[in-house]
């Protein structure tokens, strides 16, 4: 923010803080930030970080939602700190902790690397299979099929969902809501024939079927993915794969 | 001694740019091992804040001659036309290649790409995925580099310094930020990727993370910057953030009217507006669909003369996209309608958006040639971060994406090439490096005590000097005022006192480094606009309003000095489009 309405209110926070090799647990420390209207909890914690205490130490840069870097419990719920404004937590104190359900790195910012490395194994890029690309042309895809895979590739990879997973904060084998929304957005894309090699994991124990069906994923989404829903669609999909392999046997693709 | 980290080919940045480097590097030989050094992790990348789309000519009606025209004149002629000619045509089979690789294109109904009309462009020829496209190429390009294991990534990594082996590029320091250890991480060619440096004014659409780090690598390491002084401000952003409204907002038929409901446009050699029922509007290169450069100017003069509105995050006036209806906005551009609600607190399908000028993107860059090759051999820059130059003294919308992945994939391909035929540096010269560059980041930063500024103090004063004196208009006195006051600031900079002493994620430790490379580059921008006498484009001298194509058809260079930049000149390729008038709202 460049300017604003002058401020004679402020607004209490409780921040957690933690550092590596000095404090054995996070603990919640008070600020008090003025309060402006018009800013979110990422403008407050800037304020802090710029004008009271540089050690506070959070990750953050397009401030437009769509970057996903920003994501924290605020007030126990996992949210983008650029979308949530402070006049929806009057009077304060607002709460501030890490992403639930990850190992902390500092203060706010956790360790993603099991995340990542899940991203990587469910193959979350075309593969085409015995359908090659056309030579100098686009793949044709009518506006039915983009929309058959678009809502899951809308995924900013924030981690808010895994977060809120009551399965991942238990099972840590378990590939996740974001992850496993992005293995059907390739699924379900007409250009891809990859399929077979992601359902070996993601139709597993660790995939889909550890998935009990809480919903809180899609319910924080800032994105609407509905990471609840791609797993919804790819039970019964992996269902009726089953049932086609029972009755035909030797029909099946 | 710090760790060595031993690669092929290092690239800097794992955005767009970097990104299609490294998959172009391993296609070009899979035995080479490539490198990605980023401060943060791929998808975090600033590529991702693009929306409107990226353009390449594709469509029948459309001609390869027509997209080199509107990027000349575009570019105030100022653009080299073999670039742009290179660019032109590589444009296509890049984003083709996005959608083998599995881009949300939006469609036409019968499953061809769409494309979408924008500023500047005569032919509708911008790909786009509804209004989240680099969003959308980010994900995808970074998707399908997990695919290739000799891509190694660090992410999370912050590069400090180009490390040097007989006067070639062999490497980078760079602190992993999870332990906050220097390290070497090396190769046999370097790639440039890190994007721009809106961060150095104080109204920008750009993120935290755009403070032109590359460009202080190669600075520092004698590279030119060139045509620094050419600062694009894109006429749609939000008061008070500067979040980007896109131009897809106009492509689709937006208007921009002022606060007595005149669409002031028409007053600015823009061409005359069409009813906003009229099938044919919005009319290609004509009032709405004109250039950032003029429609920014327009703005600022609607301002001197009282016909803008004044809020309480400074003045604006109004976009109104509401004729367009909440189907097309929920179809075509819902990302618009999703950040005016949340960051105006308006429904665009009901009000108008108040939008105001903003630092959108830097035309000026590492000086490379058409392989994307710097002057210092072994490195290579590509995307925002460098200036070919396509672009010249004002982008087009939607030539920046199809930018990063033509002359990435040159950067790759070259480097790969370089790789091939160059032995790696020898272990100790790069470890001394490294290590004093471990010692000045752990004496100047980490552990000094004595240290008197604050960082966002620095900053804040940069920034505002930066608005003040090098905005849409300049002059003489106002450049000089920016000159001394950065001057002053890049002393200060000297005695910056950090509160955090610690190791773990010191992410004010990597604000200080970012605010010395800014203050630098800052300095570039305003020396390059000083010298330049005339205007062009974006770069608009009050005190020499003409373009002056006799002294200044020329591209700037600013090479580091321990004062001041030293500014040369180079002559802009002229090929077979020879300077004319930049002419816009008739034929042209």
């Amino acid at each position: 923010m460049t300017s604003g309405a002058t401020t004679t209110q402020t607004i209490g926070f409780e921040i957690a803080r933690y550092l590596p090799g000095e404090d054995r647990a996070p603990t919640l420390r008070h600020y008090d930030v003025p309060y402006r209207p018009e800013w979110v909890v990422l403008d407050a914690l800037n304020y802090l970080k710029d004008e009271v205490d540089g050690t506070l130490s959070f990750r953050w840069s397009c401030r437009m939602g769509v970057c996903g870097s920003c994501g924290a419990m605020v007030n126990g719920v996992p949210r983008l700190m650029c979308a949530a404004f402070l006049r929806d937590y009057l009077p304060g104190p607002i709460r501030v902790e890490p992403l639930a359900n990850f190992p902390i790195e500092r203060d706010l910012v956790i360790v993603l690397d099991d995340f990542m490395q899940k991203l990587r194994a469910v193959k979350p890029w075309i593969i085409p299979g015995d359908r090659p690309p056309p030579a100098d042309a686009e793949y044709r895809q009518t506006p039915a099929q983009l929309a058959d895979f678009k809502q899951y590739s809308m995924c900013i990879n924030c981690l808010l969902c895994y977060s809120a997973c009551p399965v991942y904060q238990h099972e840590e084998e378990f590939l996740g809501p974001a992850v496993l929304a992005l293995a059907q957005r390739y699924d379900h894309d007409s250009r891809d024939r990859g399929n077979s090699q992601r359902h070996e994991l993601t139709w597993s124990d660790e995939g889909i079927w550890d998935c009990t069906f809480v919903g809180e994923c899609s319910a924080v989404c800032p994105k609407h993915v509905d990471p609840a829903g791609a797993i919804q669609q790819a039970k019964v999909e992996s269902t009726m794969d089953w049932y086609r392999s029972v009755l035909w046997p030797f029909g099946r693709r | 001694m710090p760790d060595v980290l031993q690669h092929d080919v290092v690239i800097v940045g794992g955005g767009g740019a970097g990104l299609r480097a490294a998959i172009a590097a391993v296609e070009a030989d899979p035995t080479l091992d490539v490198a990605i050094v980023s401060k943060v992790y791929p998808m975090r990348s600033h590529t991702v804040s693009a929306e409107g789309g990226a353009a390449g000519v594709i469509k029948a009606g459309d001609s390869l001659e027509e997209h080199i025209r509107d990027t000349i004149s575009g570019s105030d002629w100022l653009a080299d036309q073999d670039a742009v000619e290179l660019f032109v045509r590589e444009a296509p089979q890049e984003l083709l290649r996005l959608e083998h690789w599995g881009c949300p294109w939006s469609r036409e109904p019968d499953g061809t790409v769409a494309v979408r009309p924008f500023g500047g462009m005569g032919i509708e020829r911008t790909w786009f995925a509804a209004d989240k496209t680099g969003f959308h190429m980010l994900h995808t390009l970074f998707q399908t580099s997990l695919q290739h294991e000799r891509v190694r990534r660090y992410d999370e990594w912050f590069a400090t310094r180009l490390l040097l082996d007989d006067g070639r590029a062999v490497g980078v320091s760079a602190i992993e930020l999870r332990s906050g250890q220097v390290r070497a991480v090396v190769g046999k060619a370097v790639i440039l990727a890190t994007g721009g440096f809106g961060r150095i004014f104080p109204f920008t659409t750009n993120a935290a993370i755009k403070t032109g780090d590359g460009l202080g690598l190669a600075f520092r390491a004698g590279v030119p910057l060139k045509d620094m002084e050419f600062v694009q401000y894109h006429p749609t952003g939000l008061p008070g953030t500067g979040i980007l409204i896109t131009e897809a907002a106009r492509g689709e038929g937006g208007i921009l009217v002022n606060r007595h409901g005149d669409r002031y446009l028409r007053h600015y050699n823009l061409g005359e507006p069409l009813d906003i029922r009229d099938p044919v509007h919005p009319r290609l290169r004509t009032m709405e669909l004109g250039p950032r450069d003029r429609l920014s100017q327009a703005f600022m003069k609607e301002q001197d003369q009282g016909n803008v509105f004044d809020g309480p995050y400074g003045t604006y006036v109004h976009l109104d996209i509401r004729h367009l209806g909440e189907r097309r906005v929920d179809q075509k551009i819902p990302f618009v309608r999703e950040l005016a609600t949340n960051y105006a607190g308006i429904d665009p399908v009901r009000e108008p958006i108040p939008v105001r000028p903003v630092v959108h993107y830097m035309m000026g860059g590492i000086d490379t040639n058409l392989e994307a090759e710097t002057a210092l051999p072994g490195l290579y820059a590509a995307g925002e971060c460098a200036c070919v130059s396509i672009n010249g003294a004002n982008r087009l919308g939607s030539n920046s994406l199809p930018e990063l992945l033509v002359f990435g994939a040159r950067a790759g391909t070259g480097a790969a090439r370089w790789a091939r035929e160059h032995a790696p540096a020898p272990r100790a010269a790069v470890e001394t490096q490294a290590a004093d560059e471990q010692a000045r980041i752990a004496r100047d930063l980490i552990n000094r005590r004595d240290g008197d500024e604050r960082i966002a103090t620095l900053r804040t004063e940069m920034q505002h000097a930066m608005e003040a004196g090098c905005g849409i208009y300049r002059t003489e006195a106002t450049l000089q005022a920016a000159a001394a006051k950065v001057a002053e600031l890049r002393e200060r900079a000297r005695r910056v006192q950090l509160d955090d002493h610690s190791l773990s994620f010191n992410t004010e430790l990597t604000a200080a480094l970012e605010l010395d490379i800014m203050i630098e580059i800052a300095e570039s921008v305003v020396h390059s606009a000083l010298h330049r006498t005339e205007s062009r484009g974006s770069h608009q001298r009050v005190d020499f309003p003409q373009r002056d194509d006799g002294r200044f058809l020329k591209h700037s260079l600013a090479y580091r000095t321990e004062g001041a930049p030293r500014v040369e000149y180079r002559d802009v390729a002229i090929t077979r489009w020879p300077p004319a008038e930049r002419v816009y709202g008739r034929a042209h």
